[in-house]
């Protein structure tokens, strides 16, 4: 099945981006199609680079860079929502793109199932 | 946008259900989510937008919004309509719980039961709620 995702939530206030991390994953290690991942709302922090958590805790723009590059999972931040966030192409994180909300209605149009993240 | 549309429109017309369900303000879901609507409708695709739970104030009128600080967007609703976003709807049970009527609200909307949005909702392709 072909999945679009849309993650609402930032990744420290809500465990929102962690489940859809752990969605995407989940989908394609059982051979799913994961057409794109939309960052909306606070969703777009998950894209900064310059977020250092601590040690022990795990790193979501990181993992999520990792799942691009061994996926090629598109990861697009909404362009609107960014730059309110001061989220700007210096500070992506490698991985991420940022473009239109069109982007987001373009994966509903074409995944046979969108799903959202967060409240 | 990488698809293109011929001069017949979209390709692909899915059902969009927006589920409108938190106050204008407090939180950013609202006028965020308003944003995308706007955008599904560029891409004229068949677009229902839901207002249910606290997100019936959105469309309260005489909103005043200065004390909050906030832009006060509810003025952009009416602006729907140019946008050829018209399926508007309200959960008759958010209304009046918060004491409010069709007479209250800064465009026209059609009420519908619980029930009734329930079904409404079960034929959706697509649904975005905040």
């Amino acid at each position: 099945m072909k999945f679009g995702i849309l993650v609402n939530e930032g990744p420290f206030q809500h465990q929102a981006s962690d489940s859809a991390y752990l969605f995407t994953k989940a989908a394609l290690e059982k051979g799913h199609e994961i057409y794109r991942v939309f960052f909306y709302y606070d969703g777009v922090n998950n894209a900064n680079k310059l977020s250092e958590p601590q040690a022990d805790d795990r790193d979501l723009v990181k993992l999520w860079s990792a799942l691009a590059e061994e996926h090629k999972v598109d990861l697009v931040v909404c362009v609107a929502a960014a730059l309110r966030r001061g989220i700007k192409d210096d500070i992506l994180a490698p991985g991420f793109r940022i473009s239109g909300l069109g982007q987001l209605i373009e994966s509903g149009i074409v995944a046979d199932r969108q799903i959202t993240f967060g409240d | 946008m990488e698809e293109e549309w011929d001069e017949d429109g979209p390709e692909v017309v899915k059902r969009f259900m927006y589920v409108n369900r938190k106050a204008p303000y407090g939180t950013v879901y609202a006028l965020e989510m308003l944003e995308k609507v706007l955008i599904a409708a560029a891409f004229e695709q068949d677009v229902h937008v839901v207002f249910m739970d606290d997100g019936v104030y959105q469309l309260k009128k005489e909103q005043e919004t200065k004390g909050v600080n906030m832009k006060n967007f509810s003025p952009t609703f009416r602006a729907l309509e140019g946008y050829d976003v018209e399926k508007l709807y309200v959960e008759k049970e958010s209304l009046e719980a918060r004491g409010l009527t069709v007479e209250d609200l800064v465009v026209p909307v059609e009420v519908l039961s619980s029930d009734d949005l329930k079904s409404l909702m079960s034929k959706q392709e697509v649904i975005l709620t905040a």
